[in-house]
């Protein structure tokens, strides 16, 4: 159990792991998350489930590498076994059986975790068109399996090196103003990202879905750190999420709560890298 | 000849200004002469009250006799009749509200140490005499327990003693519970703990952790999987905050939250260990129970220069046990009684910057059977603080309830069970504990794991 089986580089910082573990992949369904540890003293990480197959038995991460833990799971190899993991978590996300169209807008490693929705709107024959977007064109990812499951795939990047220079939201804008009817959008992505679009859909009334990524610990509702403030209302990310209401949700408490153990997490990675490198003058 | 002192033996303990600056367990255990010369001290009345006051049973005056004959090992063979965990039990029981409070002694003068003895009993057993455990033959039979807590731990041992083939499923990525990830180390070393688990192992019990169950399983597939039986005990895991204003600032955690991070995930070694805590200078615990006195103790610990005990009721009200509140009062915590939050305030960044409260005079007696708090008006006042943790209970976790078709529940969240047979309105279903009871105690919660392995004893024989 645990092992994995399958591991891809998808750009300078994100990494997919295809894991071996039957009875998650009996239950996982897409909205659902993990909570990974990497070795006996690892922090728990939690990391999106981007894809699962229930004959195989396996669940697919994805997940960026920005502190010492996710650069220290990058660092394991097929054959490895992963410590600890743990799900499926949270609520899976249900769609209305009378919808009829959707936008899913995903922002870097954000598509990992909007790629499954799509996939399940498109098996319930829902159209689906798409906007996935990144700082420039490497960090764009999952762009095929993205174009295989929306009807519609825009693409955009900060520097314009990948489809359109700009960002995610000025298609948004453009989409709805060229007259397109959407039940429902969905975005994941950068927390910023995630206000700009509702900022724009709450304008036109669009019920928005967006996905929530805060700090946690356990991942069932024991410390409350996941908190998210929606419609005035304290919400835990890791059980009654990590989908929300994205046009409720308050993104500058979010932006906040995520950055509260910042330096803490930068000593940690120096700390580390520092490590790395002894250990590879000492190894020769 | 009794000894007559009208006080308890001391216990050897850590001097206050030197345990707050480490994890170490505060109080050292008696020495074998200090248990013999306070074992003394029970008179071996025919009543036996203090046998009524424990939850479990404990046949107190026998092991004080063996104690006061030097038969220490008899004496732990004698409580081990009735509780599985005693080195834990000595030392987190509120005995002044149990064993103690009903002592003949205690009439005048003290009581009799009764948890220090027990936990001098434990402790000299595992340092002279190894555990021989025996695995029981196997009836083939399964049973599934959920939550590796007091009430699991203890359901599972007598399950296996019994000869059931019992799985406990986890959580975490660590067994144990609230002993594991609550209280803190120098109350309980995990060490104990640790060694009560190994001794489960051995007698068969297996543990599957990081399995989340209501998630990757769901009890309906537990009894598809072949489990005839199943006990929950997940006791009581949800945080309650206050619904107060500035809740969610940075700077504002729940106990569970604050405890967890630095009991499992040993954030007190950060940055040896990744996951971090951030404790500040001064610190508001919000809470009178054990709980936060755990927190606010942690907090100290943890290098806060100034920590508030932030209480609505006064100190005869505190829930938490005697000990700790007078331990945490030596170690320099400061209590604001009669003192309730009502805004949480932040900088320009969001961060805590202070707490305000208001102060609170006692009125008449509420349901709880203690005298309700009362707003004294235009008390408001502001306590500088940058951390604000608040302790001011749990409630029952509902991933399994809410996942467990038939499975009746209290408004509150609790499992409504048969509080003879602790079956739920579920056949085959089994809870105790917290879950059960709404934050308890350890102790209570290991007599409904008993209690259940009885029952579910009796249902697997007649099924």
């Amino acid at each position: 159990m645990n092992e994995i089986l399958e591991k891809k580089q998808l750009n300078p910082t994100v990494k997919m792991m295809v894991i071996n573990a039957p009875l998650m992949a009996k239950k996982a369904k897409p909205g659902q998350f993990v909570i990974v540890r990497v070795d006996e003293k690892g922090e728990r990480i939690p990391l999106t489930i981007a894809d699962y197959d229930r004959n195989k038995g396996t669940i697919t991460i994805i997940f960026q590498e920005v502190g010492m833990s996710t650069k220290k799971l990058g660092t394991l190899n097929v054959g490895d076994r992963l410590h600890d993991f743990v799900g499926p978590l949270g609520k899976p996300v249900e769609f209305s059986k009378d919808t009829k169209r959707v936008l899913a807008i995903g922002g870097g490693v954000g598509v990992a975790p909007l790629y499954p929705k799509v996939k399940m709107l498109n098996e319930m024959k829902v159209p689906v068109d798409s906007i996935i977007g990144g700082r420039s064109a490497e960090y764009v990812i999952l762009e095929d399996e993205m174009k295989k499951v929306s009807e519609n795939l825009y693409i955009t990047t900060d520097d314009g090196t990948k489809g359109r220079k700009g960002f995610v939201t000025d298609v948004l804008k453009e989409l709805i103003e060229k007259d397109n009817k959407y039940d429902e959008v969905i975005a994941i992505g950068p927390l910023i990202m995630m206000k700009m679009v509702c900022n724009i859909t709450k304008e036109y009334n669009i019920p928005t879905m967006v996905s929530m990524n805060p700090i946690m610990i356990d991942g069932t509702g024991m410390c409350g750190g996941c908190r998210v403030t929606v419609g005035g209302e304290t919400k835990f990310a890791c059980v009654d999420g990590p989908a929300f209401d994205g046009l409720k949700v308050d993104f500058d408490e979010a932006m906040r709560r995520q950055n509260m153990y910042k330096d803490m997490e930068r000593k940690v990675l120096e700390n580390y890298e520092h490590e790395c490198k002894l250990g590879g003058i000492l190894n020769g | 000849m009794a000894n007559m002192s009208l006080k308890k033996v001391p216990m050897p303990e850590q001097e206050p200004d030197q345990r707050n600056k480490n994890f170490k367990e505060v109080a050292l255990g008696y020495e074998e002469n200090m248990a013999v010369e306070e074992a003394e001290r029970c008179i071996q009345c025919k009543n036996q009250p203090c046998v009524e006051g424990c939850p479990v049973h404990v046949k107190i005056p026998e092991f004080i006799k063996l104690i006061a004959n030097r038969d220490f090992e008899g004496a732990y063979q004698k409580i081990k009749e009735t509780n599985n965990l005693p080195a834990i039990c000595g030392r987190v029981c509120p005995q002044e509200s149990q064993c103690e409070s009903v002592c003949t002694r205690g009439k005048k003068g003290e009581p009799v140490a009764i948890g220090r003895l027990e936990r001098f009993t434990a402790d000299w057993h595992m340092k002279n005499n190894e555990d021989k455990i025996e695995k029981p033959e196997t009836n083939g039979r399964k049973v599934a327990v959920i939550g590796s807590g007091p009430a699991g731990l203890s359901c599972a041992g007598d399950l296996a003693k019994m000869g059931y083939d019992t799985t406990i499923f986890e959580a975490f990525h660590t067994p144990g519970g609230v002993l594991m990830y609550g209280i803190p180390e120098f109350r309980l070393p995990k060490e104990i703990v640790q060694k009560e688990i190994d001794s489960l192992k051995k007698l068969g019990v297996k543990i599957e952790t990081n399995m989340v169950i209501g998630k990757i399983l769901t009890i309906d597939d537990l009894f598809d999987m072949g489990y005839e039986a199943v006990f929950i005990g997940t006791g009581a895991g949800l945080p309650k905050f206050m619904n107060i204003p500035g809740e969610n600032l940075n700077g504002v955690y729940s106990a569970n939250e604050f405890l967890t991070r630095i009991n499992l995930m040993k954030a007190y070694d950060f940055p040896n260990s990744p996951t971090p805590v951030k404790v500040g200078k001064k610190v508001a615990v919000v809470g009178g129970g054990n709980v936060a006195m755990d927190a606010a103790r942690s907090a100290k610990r943890m290098g806060a220069e100034e920590v508030y005990i932030v209480y609505r009721r006064s100190e005869e009200e505190m829930p938490a046990r005697l000990e700790e509140i007078h331990h945490a009062k030596e170690e320099g915590i400061i209590f604001k009684l009669l003192t309730n939050p009502v805004r949480i305030i932040g900088d320009e960044s969001g961060s805590v910057k202070g707490i305000e409260c208001v102060n609170m005079v006692l009125g008449d007696v509420d349901e709880s059977g203690r005298r309700r708090p009362v707003e004294e008006k235009g008390s408001e006042h502001v306590i500088d603080v940058d951390t604000v943790i608040i302790a001011i209970g749990q409630s029952p976790n509902p991933l399994i309830t809410s996942t467990t078709e038939g499975l009746e529940k209290q408004r509150w969240g609790g499992i409504i069970v048969n509080e003879e047979t602790l079956e739920t309105s579920r056949r085959g279903v089994f809870a105790g504990g917290d879950a059960v009871t709404g934050a308890a105690t350890v102790i209570l919660a290991m007599g409904a794991g008993k209690k259940a392995a009885a029952s579910i004893h009796k249902y697997l024989s007649e099924k």
